[in-house]
């Protein structure tokens, strides 16, 4: 029996990329996810954001059918995820942090293994459009095992989408993955969103979180907040001022002992500082160092980053 | 002794082979700086921290270490630095205070000394009363502060920290770089490497190596106003990548990327986000945000890097 693509078994092309409702799993007593939901629209890019143990690989497992919830519903594409995961998987693809390839086949070989168990059969035009893709093409009869890590990286990534899945799901990918590779990684994940995938990641880093449409900070199981980095920001009330002066340490010292200023940030070249009212702060801060004789170079508003926001939430749910 | 900067390094070379893994580097580091050494893999980066800690000789030039000479007095070296590393080099299956005392055995203390040096450790750590849980069990924001406590216990005067936050959440990494900026503060002079470039924020001073060579070096201020000059753009847009090929082509743009779903805009001139809205519009990529930012070091790296 066949059926056409857009039947209404498949939900039809509007239905999201992803819809989930109230998914729990625990492990033992641990409560790996406790309650999310979740809409994330066909086309976008969606990056679950939390620590070490806030249960964003375990949600990725689930929504790519590796392991099951305990309770929630849960579609991909329209199709159920608990009763269609054949169906979804020949359209998903997953890229898991431990991505494996095998280190005595070639570039060519590893692909074309992936296209096999997949069930892709002419996939020689595919294969190489995808190393193109990826830069790798003149690398496709070296070992895998004697690729540096970012090529390893890429060709996952391109067995990963031998058989043309529609939406990607990524866990940790740029993790341990030097500044050039990562950048070329993200510039094929923009291409690939520009062509229609919808591209769903695990992160622990906010920087990261911030080149996402939109982005779900997780704790202990549970989203803080969901949506646009912009909403995000919004969502919780934070005035930042930037600092710039010669001595960072002794202005930090100083700023200590000044009220409505309830966070320092020290970096290099700046003080961010999370102030109550950012005129009062400024004023308080301007006199505070002509007191102290000491100058200003620039003190300015901006707004918070996404890692200001994520910092505040976790410290208000502790 | 201790007179003059904490590290200087003076012409160093090392070659594996025909492959000039470092060639001809030369840089120097002042007490209390927190120096970030930056690069892509096969920089030259780890093999440079190498032979700063005295484990690799360099084929040419010197380099002095807290007063030391790395060619002559390598014990010397190793006795006055700290070395932290990504993989953190703890035992997981003893408890907190057995690897304390293991560390501090390898290092020589003993009686007082240790018992002081425990203590430093579990506070710097937040382990006071947890001593006895074993290792393994503990958060990767833990491990990682004891890791530092154990490679500091001797108190070096230098401290090499090589890729050391993989793997931490937000909160015990501003806790990690917090502590840092404390250790600099007290006087110990520290040596980070990273590829995460919003890390390398938090250093004093920065070294950017490429190919075995230095291609830039300067406090993350200095490194912006250099290499990233004109205003900076985030822009979402419809259509990115035709917003991307119109703007790669347009005179008065000096860099276009995209960021993720979005796209990063440099202008050579000096003005406000009309002028890009309106070129973005009459392409046809309308635009749904635009919001100025300012250059990171992210910028400044792949500019410098791309170009070669």
């Amino acid at each position: 029996m066949r059926h056409r693509l857009d039947s209404p078994a498949d939900g039809g092309a509007d239905s999201p990329a992803i819809d989930m409702t109230n998914l729990h799993k625990s492990f033992g007593a641990v409560r790996a996810v406790d309650g999310l939901s979740l809409v994330v629209e066909r086309g976008t890019m969606f990056a679950f954001v939390g620590p070490d143990g806030a249960g964003k690989s375990t949600t990725i497992r689930m929504l790519c059918g590796i392991t099951q919830p305990d309770s929630g519903q849960l579609s991909i594409l329209g199709l159920d995820g608990a009763r269609q995961g054949k169906a979804i998987n020949r359209r998903i693809g997953y890229l898991s942090q431990r991505f494996s390839l095998y280190g005595d086949l070639t570039v060519d070989e590893n692909i074309e293994f992936f296209a096999e168990i997949n069930g892709v059969a002419d996939y020689g035009k595919r294969r190489d459009e995808l190393l193109d893709f990826t830069r790798l093409t003149p690398f496709r009869t070296r070992l895998a095992a004697r690729l540096s890590g970012g090529m390893k990286q890429k060709l996952a990534l391109a067995c990963t989408l031998i058989h043309r899945p529609e939406v990607l799901f990524l866990d940790e990918p740029t993790t341990g993955v030097d500044p050039v590779s990562r950048r070329e990684f993200w510039s094929i994940l923009s291409d690939l969103l520009s062509e229609g995938m919808t591209i769903v990641m695990a992160t622990p880093y906010l920087d990261e979180a911030e080149r996402c449409a939109a982005v779900g900070l997780m704790h202990r199981g549970r989203f803080l907040v969901t949506g646009t980095p912009q909403s995000v920001k919004q969502s919780v009330h934070l005035e930042i001022l930037e600092l710039n002066c010669a001595d960072l340490r002794a202005a930090a010292t100083l700023i200590a002992r000044i009220p409505g200023i309830t966070d320092i940030q020290l970096f290099g070249d700046h003080l961010d500082l999370v102030v109550d009212d950012t005129d009062g702060a400024s004023t308080r801060i301007r006199n505070a160092f002509a007191t102290a004789a000491m100058t200003i170079g620039e003190l300015r508003s901006k707004s918070p980053s996404l890692e200001n926001v994520f910092i505040a939430l976790i410290r208000g749910a502790a | 002794m201790n007179v003059g900067p904490a590290i200087l390094v003076q012409g160093v070379e090392k070659r594996f082979g025909a492959f000039r893994a470092v060639d001809g580097v030369s840089f120097s580091v002042e007490r209390g700086t927190v120096l970030g050494l930056l690069g892509a893999n096969g920089a030259g980066k780890s093999t440079l921290i190498r032979i700063l800690c005295g484990i690799l000789a360099p084929t040419r030039g010197s380099a002095m270490v807290a007063g030391f000479d790395v060619n002559t007095q390598t014990e010397d070296v190793k006795r006055t630095i700290g070395y932290m590393s990504q993989r953190f080099s703890l035992y997981e299956d003893i408890s907190v205070i057995e690897n304390i005392r293991f560390f501090g055995g390898m290092y020589g203390l003993s009686g007082k000394i240790l018992r002081e040096a425990e203590d430093r450790v579990l506070t710097l750590a937040e382990l006071s009363g947890e001593q006895d849980r074993i290792t393994g069990e503990l958060s990767g924001g833990w491990k990682q502060r004891l890791a530092l406590g154990c490679a500091i216990l001797h108190k070096p005067s230098v401290v090499f920290l090589d890729e050391p936050t993989g793997g931490v959440d937000p909160v015990a990494r501003r806790r990690f770089w917090e502590i840092i900026h404390d250790l600099a503060a007290a006087g110990s002079t520290i040596l980070v490497t990273t590829h995460y470039m919003d890390e390398a924020e938090f250093c004093n001073s920065i070294v950017l190596m490429h190919a075995g060579r230095i291609v830039a070096q300067g406090s993350p201020a200095d490194l912006k106003r250099d290499y990233i000059a004109g205003p900076m753009f985030e822009v979402e847009c419809d259509n990115a990548s035709l917003a991307m090929g119109v703007l790669s082509g347009t005179s008065w743009v000096s860099g276009v990327s995209m960021f993720g779903a979005f796209l990063h805009v440099n202008l050579a001139v000096n003005t406000d986000a009309s002028l890009l809205t309106a070129k973005l519009a009459e392409a046809g990529a309308r635009v749904h945000r635009i919001e100025a930012i300012r250059a990171s070091l992210e910028d400044v790296f792949l500019r410098l890097i791309e170009t070669r």
